[in-house]
């Protein structure tokens, strides 16, 4: 079970169960629809850019706890972000995911995501972290 | 021989998990394993091919497992089983050499909603490249076919209607006799899903009068890449062959090219014996236990697995919860919780099930859920499997029960 509660943290579950993120939006430039058909798990993104910024971000859709806390931590990371700045940080995410080399500087920049890195211990669970992402 | 002797011949559960997957795959007995690793030490050869002994044993031990297939089944004769890589092969072969000759525009194609995709793609593509309707014959609350939606749905115009004998998703087990009876009454013939009953249940093809019947042998204890077609003979006689190439042929010349007979028309290339090998080993390993007593063993699991799983008031179970139209397979949800949360902490305690859509998104749309979690049982299964279920269960909820939304 240790396993497990390093994954289903505190952090993890509030924003697996949290809704702040999880409408459609009034105005949107781009929507992103993804799909994991062996699990189900079902996520579209909405984005609003305001110039090179991301003014706005939101999802709908469906999945277990770690897709939904993911996509929901992302969206709280990337709002205000430019592409580039946006771009980067998913960078750091997936390598982090992948158990790729990312320093502990980067590491900082990506915050609440970093709750997410044990979940590269699990194989079963790191597409539904991915899926937003 | 009861389940717990049974289980000791799996090498794979010696390590005490709870397999509670056997829907998707099923582990495999040490004979089956043996005669595998037997027919490569003494018989391999390239079957139908040389001259030479070992080729000619090759070729025997081939024959002897369709032979056995046949006897399984109680096929009339040999030559109307087909060897495919699995179900999904021979229902795409169904598909390509019989549905796309055969039907036309405005025919129609009925399925059950509760098809697995691999009844259900096949024949979208056969309807769209044809022009033929395709039409469903849907659950009641129980999540079975009714009388009157049988008799409705199959009516004049239907030209095939395609039909899974036990559910994957809810275990219900479909009254396929009074389906092909009917079929056969308005002129259509029967594509017959046998994947989740064949390996459970006495299946007789002439007693049901199946015009198509299919299954895989993965999920009956043999290795995985060996399924069977089985066909009546004026139909598998008329159809075009399926993949072309050495072995399906008669004589080829530069521009044409006559075929081989039922079977080996559709056999082409090198097949799986190793598969067809494993496959005849299960079958007497089988035969050896009695299809009888596997059907008894199952029903005494399934009723205490149903009787334990309904006492817990935090989880949701779909489809039939009678015993006799349910078979060896139990969907439910944790109220509150993704099936794949539980899915991970089941894991964690040993538990392996499945979770997801089971290949069945139209039925789990139609029934409005995403998805859900699904035990399934085999003969090698004891009380204590479902025991250690029922106690990780309790541990999900616990573990998840400060986050689990309120109504």
């Amino acid at each position: 079970m240790d396993d497990l509660e390093s994954i289903y943290t505190d952090i993890i579950m509030e924003q697996s169960i949290s809704e702040h993120n999880k409408h459609k939006l009034e105005e949107m430039d781009k929507s992103e629809h993804g799909h994991n058909p062996s699990c189900g798990d079902d996520i579209t993104l909405e984005i609003k850019f305001d110039g090179d910024k991301i003014k706005d971000l939101a999802f709908t859709g469906h999945g277990c706890a770690i897709s939904q806390a993911s996509t929901s931590i992302m969206i709280d990371l990337l709002k205000g972000k430019t592409k580039e700045e946006a771009k980067q940080l998913i960078d750091i995410f997936l390598k982090m995911i992948k158990r790729e080399k990312v320093d502990e500087e980067e590491l900082e920049k990506i915050e609440d995501a970093r709750a997410l890195q044990n979940i590269s211990n699990m194989p079963a669970k790191v597409k539904c972290a991915e899926l937003a992402w | 021989m009861d389940n717990y002797k049974i289980k000791k011949d799996f090498p794979i559960l010696k390590n005490n998990i709870a397999y509670l997957d056997s829907a998707a795959t099923t582990q495999k007995p040490e004979s089956v394993l043996r005669a595998i690793q037997k027919f490569y030490e003494e018989n391999n050869a390239n079957p139908h091919r040389g001259a030479y002994k070992l080729s000619i044993n090759a070729t025997r031990v081939y024959d002897e497992a369709r032979e056995k297939v046949a006897h399984f089944i109680n096929a009339e004769n040999s030559n109307q089983i087909v060897f495919t890589r699995n179900a999904t092969e021979a229902l795409n072969l169904i598909a390509y050499s019989y549905g796309l000759n055969k039907i036309k525009k405005d025919d129609e194609i009925l399925l059950s909603i509760m098809e697995h995709h691999s009844n259900l793609v096949p024949w979208q593509y056969v309807a769209k490249k044809t022009g033929a309707k395709l039409n469903y014959m849907y659950t009641n609350d129980e999540g079975k076919l009714t009388d009157e939606e049988i008799e409705n749905k199959i009516k004049k115009g239907v030209k095939i209607v395609g039909i899974t004998h036990v559910s994957n998703v809810l275990g219900t087990v479909n009254e396929v006799e009074k389906i092909i009876k009917k079929a056969h009454e308005v002129g259509a013939i029967v594509v017959l899903d046998a994947s989740q009953s064949v390996p459970h249940m006495k299946v007789d093809v002439q007693k049901l009068n199946a015009d198509f019947l299919v299954f895989s042998g993965h999920k009956m204890l043999s290795p995985l890449g060996i399924g069977v077609l089985y066909g009546k003979k004026e139909l598998l006689e008329d159809m075009t062959p399926f993949l072309y190439g050495g072995d399906m042929i008669e004589y080829v010349y530069e521009q044409d090219t006559t075929f081989a007979e039922v079977p080996t028309k559709f056999e082409a290339g090198t097949q799986n014996v190793e598969g067809a090998v494993g496959l005849s080993a299960a079958i007497d390993y089988l035969n050896n236990i009695g299809m009888d007593k596997v059907e008894s063993i199952e029903e005494e699991l399934m009723q205490y697995a149903i009787s334990e799983l309904s006492k817990l008031d935090f989880i949701t179970i779909y489809g039939p919860k009678d015993i006799k139209s349910k078979a060896s397979v139990i969907s439910f949800n944790v109220n509150g919780i993704h099936p794949h949360d539980v899915a991970s902490v089941l894991d964690s305690c040993d538990v392996c099930i499945r979770s997801g859509n089971h290949c069945a998104q139209p039925l789990l749309r139609y029934m409005g859920i995403d998805s859900t979690c699904r035990a399934s049982f085999y003969i090698y299964n004891t009380k204590e499997d479902v025991d250690k279920l029922i106690e990780a269960l309790y541990k999900t909820r616990d573990m998840f029960s400060k986050w689990i939304k309120k109504g």
